[in-house]
């Protein structure tokens, strides 16, 4: 559902996201239920360990295990932030219907990237470089897909590429701990067990930093994250 | 002489007001340097405001409130103790029963006054349930570890906990339509024994009790801590059926009772290799490290009070 697989770099594909305004009262209203029930039903307990809920851009690299990790951690951010955050998530899953598409546009206020390489002459990520351009940050899971055991996959290059397109935006690693047991896969009915969202300290891309070792070290970052929060 | 739960609170308020005014005066002798212990003790102090007016409230809604409360506390206790005891992907039939059926099951027969099953659904039928449950997924990885575990939660958040609003349902001779004041009397008496220990401990506290299990725990602390909980069920004897003696028995019982349910909570929180069970309530930690002893004592009162009053 929210997969933000980005293609390696070179193949350029289309934007898939429509073009997003502010979201209005009735949105933040029908996001409030939803937001809730996800602190209701896991304690949503977040630590600011590294950096603090400080109205800045940012970029949120994540651990994903569960379709419903970003909206926990897009309901651990108070609503000011909330507001301007936005969550990246495939457009496959996400355009699908009529549900889904009025979910992640009117309520999750989402940027929708295309995973399946539909043109090949755009850049996958302009939508998302749209949103930064426009002053929002964003939520991004860099391993590309759910990872159904412990630690993390190898991170995926958006973060990298993003990261040399907008040094300004602060790149917060987050890890989330026991979401996957809440939400096992191919499960539909959640569990109440309470998740810990721990946010670490923002990494910055060196002016010469290589990609491969930009990535190994947000990974490895992220994965320290966790040994701490635990 | 009539007993009204008012005048209970109004005195726990007066006590709180006092044990408030201790933590300023002790935190103003501080001058502004930090003291890790009083600061604990101030937040103790004002979760305990918190947790007597929501107990109050639902008091003063009456039985159905009262149920209810203890409905959603057995909620936060389960989530605690399931989440710090690592289950794998073939439990969650049992976890969803856990969670959706038995938790709400359990509580509408206190509802509807169903004592005979109230008394042996968990015991005997989740109890045979769960594992089958369990075993539908095909995991035979640690089974018998898996299914003690939510078996285990469930009996103590569930079960256990669910014998305090079951104390509304006692038919006792001439005590009719004042059953709240057993919970008030049950609560304040085990719950103040958890406090005298933490203070004796913290005043006179030498020697430990079980240094592996809980460092906090001293023989001075919980010698002191029972002496005093038991007297002053006794002296609140005129609030239960109990004569004086009998109030002093059945309290210094539910003490020791709570006192043990810490100490075998405390092995599995050790065992876990955490301090707290989680972080619900501001200076104690979760719902169940303020809970334990009641889960031990409250079954025991209950059938106690069943046995030889009602």
């Amino acid at each position: 559902m929210n997969d933000p697989q980005i293609p390696p770099p070179g193949e350029d594909l289309p934007a898939a996201a429509v073009p997003r305004s502010r979201p209005s009262r009735a949105q933040r209203l029908l996001a409030w239920p939803i937001t809730g029930f996800a602190r209701l039903l896991t304690g949503a307990r977040s630590l600011w360990r590294g950096c603090a809920p400080e109205p800045k851009q940012r970029i949120y690299f994540a651990n994903h295990c569960s379709h419903a990790d970003f909206v926990l951690l897009w309901s651990s951010l108070p609503p000011a932030l909330r507001a301007r955050t936005r969550p990246v998530a495939g457009a496959d899953y996400w355009q699908q219907g009529r549900l889904r598409p009025f979910l992640i546009h009117r309520v999750f206020h989402g940027v929708l990237v295309d995973r399946e390489l539909h043109d090949r002459h755009s850049n996958p990520l302009q939508p998302l470089l749209d949103a930064l351009a426009g002053g929002d940050s964003l939520i991004i899971f860099p391993e590309g897909t759910r990872n159904p055991g412990e630690g993390l996959l190898p991170f995926k290059s958006g973060l990298y590429r993003l990261a040399r397109a907008c040094p300004q935006v602060e790149l917060v690693p987050v890890w989330i701990a026991n979401l996957n047991r809440v939400m096992p896969k191919g499960r539909v009915l959640p569990l109440p067990l309470l998740c810990t969202v721990t946010f670490g300290t923002p990494l910055t891309l060196g002016p010469d930093e290589r990609k491969e070792a930009f990535l190994a070290r947000a990974r490895e970052t992220l994965l320290n994250l966790a040994t701490e929060a635990d | 002489m009539q007993a009204n739960p008012l005048a209970v609170f109004a005195g726990i308020g007066a006590l709180l007001a006092l044990a408030s005014l201790i933590g300023f005066v002790l935190k103003w002798r501080c001058r502004g340097a930090d003291n890790p212990v009083i600061d604990n003790l101030n937040a103790r102090i004002n979760a305990w405001w918190v947790m007597v007016a929501v107990l109050g409230g639902a008091f003063w809604l009456g039985h159905g409130a009262v149920i209810l409360l203890f409905c959603a506390v057995s909620f936060f206790a389960l989530r605690e103790f399931i989440t710090l005891t690592p289950t794998r992907g073939s439990d969650y039939p049992a976890l969803v029963a856990a969670f959706y059926f038995v938790l709400p099951a359990q509580y509408l027969l206190i509802a509807y006054d169903w004592y005979g099953l109230f008394s042996i659904f968990v015991p005997v039928y989740v109890f045979l349930l769960l594992p089958i449950l369990a075993s539908l997924g095909g995991d035979t990885t640690a089974f018998l570890e898996r299914t003690a575990k939510v078996q285990w939660g469930t009996m103590i958040a569930v079960f256990c906990i669910s014998h305090v609003p079951a104390l509304l349902n006692l038919d006792i001779p001439e005590y009719a339509g004042r059953n709240l004041l057993l919970i008030a009397w049950l609560v304040l008496v085990v719950q103040l024994s958890d406090v005298l220990q933490y203070v004796c401990g913290k005043l006179f506290g030498k020697r430990r009790i079980a240094p592996r299990l809980s460092p906090s725990k001293t023989v001075e602390g919980f010698a002191g801590g029972i002496a005093l909980a038991t007297l002053t069920g006794a002296a609140l004897y005129w609030i239960t059926p109990f004569n004086l003696w009998q109030a002093a028995l059945i309290a210094l019982i539910v003490t020791l009772l709570g006192f043990f349910g810490g100490l075998v909570m405390s092995a599995i929180k050790r065992d876990r290799g955490v301090k707290d069970w989680g972080h619900m309530i501001e200076g104690h930690g979760g719902m169940l490290d303020r809970l334990d002893s009641v889960c031990f004592a409250a079954p025991v009162f209950f059938h106690l009070l069943r046995w030889g009053w009602a």
